[in-house]
């Protein structure tokens, strides 16, 4: 069981190039709106066709731009979760989990489903007539009762208020689990890629740039757009000085590391809450190796439910601010400081191309 | 009164109003799936809106005129169609089929396109997802326009003398009925004929209002809050 994508085509504000290939998994495609994300899914589903390459699903061809080989949606078994679950308003629920079978075709079929996806009682309603979370589940159980090699789920879970999302989110890994073949999850959200995947590939501009397993994404990210919807929140251009030293501009320091630095590295970042904050009476702008320590003056607090967020200033101009992200608990006393001193660690510091 | 105007005007209405119906959804349909020249066919489905009825009544002689092909063949078959009541049929349906093309297009432009995507990925034959999802979907769409074409075939005129003439108790419609009756002075024959013509307009618009709020209602909301 598996998929391989390779496909190009030209979009309006730019250009998908897409290669990628995913086992018996959950692979999410985490990029940012509009980056061509949703396309990719409609070519492999069909609704969409590329301009040139190939899909290949579990050994069926599904479209090859060279053996001119185009299988119609309905031949492709892909069933696809979209985002406003697009259910039949004219069928009740019953009649939209059964809608791909046959006429004649065993009732149990469709009462397992019901049973299995919590709607019974349900089964006579309208679309309209169910909630949110009863929407997704009907779409899910029609598309599992078509039998599909694939399924594509078009960012299920943006529609939804953050409780729902949980709930959904744990439904949707259950569904996943007993499913069994390759599963594509598409998103903007890190956390939700998180929860529900292991192997995740980032597109940025129509361009599939970094494909990883999910923690060595997080803990390493190697381009600015995988480290920004990875969730770094600082990031700061860098003039490499030598293959151990850079300046990171934003931030005004300079780093030096033990490691070998790559002749391509444009960006740093590190994030929010990598950066320690450090009692008053330590060293300042002090390069040792536990990281470098710099006094920054504080800008404003931002008062998150369970954390304090520091916007500090690092006298560049005004455009990046670093910021400092401090759990509230142990950390009362920093409220209202107008400076912090605070490490940055050379292991946290990410270098990206 | 003599009621044969009216029995004309409602077989006519009737008749051409089912022909629209047909013709008009699956002009529709066609146009809705096209990928290139849709502008110019919806342009040419449309032309009989906006055009003079007697300018469309004079197109309708040039194609089912003596002298046409068309015009001729149905000599032979002896089925001609100007000056005839089927006259009045093609006029009226040529008239009304831009309301019902018009409409039913709209309906299935508003259609959420990720149903019909969905329907495909589900392995349901097209054929099967015009009639099962995309037809029941554009109920509310397809009476409205079935409505406005039978009111307008009913009131048509322009189209029909020109085509089928004023022929008394064979193409002669209430329109015409009028016409005539104002024209030989006979005003109390036109306010008759003018009342029932109205009742019947009004009639058929208030059906049309009733059925689009309780069918918008249906699909909305099934069954109510």
């Amino acid at each position: 069981m598996s998929l391989y994508v390779d496909i190009k085509k030209k979009m309006k504000n730019f250009f998908l190039d897409v290669k990628f290939e995913a086992g018996n998994e959950v692979f999410a495609v985490l990029g940012r709106s509009g980056c061509g994300k949703s396309m990719t899914l409609k070519c492999i589903a069909g609704i969409e066709t590329p301009d040139s390459g190939k899909i290949i699903l579990d050994g069926r061809t599904l479209f090859d731009s060279e053996k001119k080989i185009n299988l119609i949606p309905q031949k492709r078994k892909v069933g696809f979760l979209f985002q406003n679950y697009a259910l039949f308003p004219n069928m009740t629920v019953e009649e939209n989990i059964a809608a791909s079978l046959k006429k004649g075709h065993d009732k149990r079929i469709v009462m397992d489903k019901i049973k299995a996806f919590y709607l019974e009682g349900l089964e006579k309603k309208y679309p309209c007539q169910l909630s949110g979370g009863q929407q997704q589940r009907v779409a899910l159980a029609r598309i599992l009762v078509s039998n599909p090699d694939i399924i594509l789920l078009d960012e299920p879970f943006s529609a939804l208020d953050s409780f729902l999302k949980w709930q959904m989110e744990q439904e949707i890994i259950e569904t996943i689990e007993s499913f069994g073949k390759t599963v594509l999850f598409v998103s903007h959200d890190r956390d939700e890629v998180y929860h529900i995947c292991n192997k995740i590939g980032v597109i940025e501009n129509g361009r599939m740039e970094d494909i990883r397993d999910k923690k060595s994404l997080f803990s390493d990210p190697k381009t600015l757009s995988a480290a920004l919807l990875t969730g770094c929140k600082n990031i700061s251009k860098v003039k490499r000085i030598n293959e151990n030293t850079i300046e990171a501009s934003d931030w005004n320091i300079s780093f030096h590391l033990s490691r070998k630095i790559p002749d391509n590295i444009q960006y740093a970042g590190i994030r929010a809450n990598d950066i320690e904050v450090i009692p008053d009476d330590e060293a300042d702008l002090k390069s040792n190796d536990s990281g470098i320590i710099i006094k920054y003056n504080v800008i404003r607090m931002i008062e998150s439910p369970f954390s304090n967020i520091f916007v500090l200033d690092t006298g560049i101009g005004d455009s990046e601010k670093l910021r400092v992200e401090v759990k509230k608990k142990g950390s009362e006393n920093l409220v209202n400081k107008r400076f912090l001193k605070v490490r940055m660690k050379e292991e946290d510091l990410l270098l990206l191309a | 009164m003599d009621t044969a105007p009216l029995i004309i005007s409602l077989k006519t209405a009737i008749v051409s109003t089912f022909l629209t119906f047909f013709l008009g959804i699956y002009a529709a349909k066609f146009v809705v799936n096209l990928r290139r020249g849709k502008g110019l066919l919806d342009a040419i489905f449309t032309l009989p809106m906006v055009l003079p009825p007697t300018v469309t009544g004079f197109f309708l002689l040039l194609v089912f005129g003596n002298n046409s092909f068309i015009g001729k063949f149905l000599n032979l078959i002896d089925r001609p169609v100007v000056f005839s009541w089927e006259g009045t049929v093609v006029a009226s349906t040529v008239v009304a089929f831009p309301l019902m093309y018009r409409t039913a297009r709209g309906a299935f432009d508003q259609i959420d396109h990720n149903i019909i995507y969905a329907a495909r990925t589900l392995g349901l034959k097209e054929h099967h997802i015009f009639y099962k999802i995309i037809l029941p979907n554009c109920w509310p769409g397809i009476i409205a326009g079935t409505i406005l074409s039978f009111a307008r075939a009913l009131g048509e005129f322009g189209a029909t003398i020109m085509i089928a003439g004023n022929i008394p108790n064979k193409t002669q419609t209430i329109s015409i009925a009028v016409y005539t009756a104002v024209q030989a002075g006979d005003y109390e024959l036109a306010y008759r004929w003018v009342l029932v013509i109205v009742i019947i307009s009004f009639v058929s618009i208030a059906a049309m209002n009733m059925w689009n709020t309780k069918q918008s209602n249906v699909i909305s909301n099934k069954g109510g809050i």
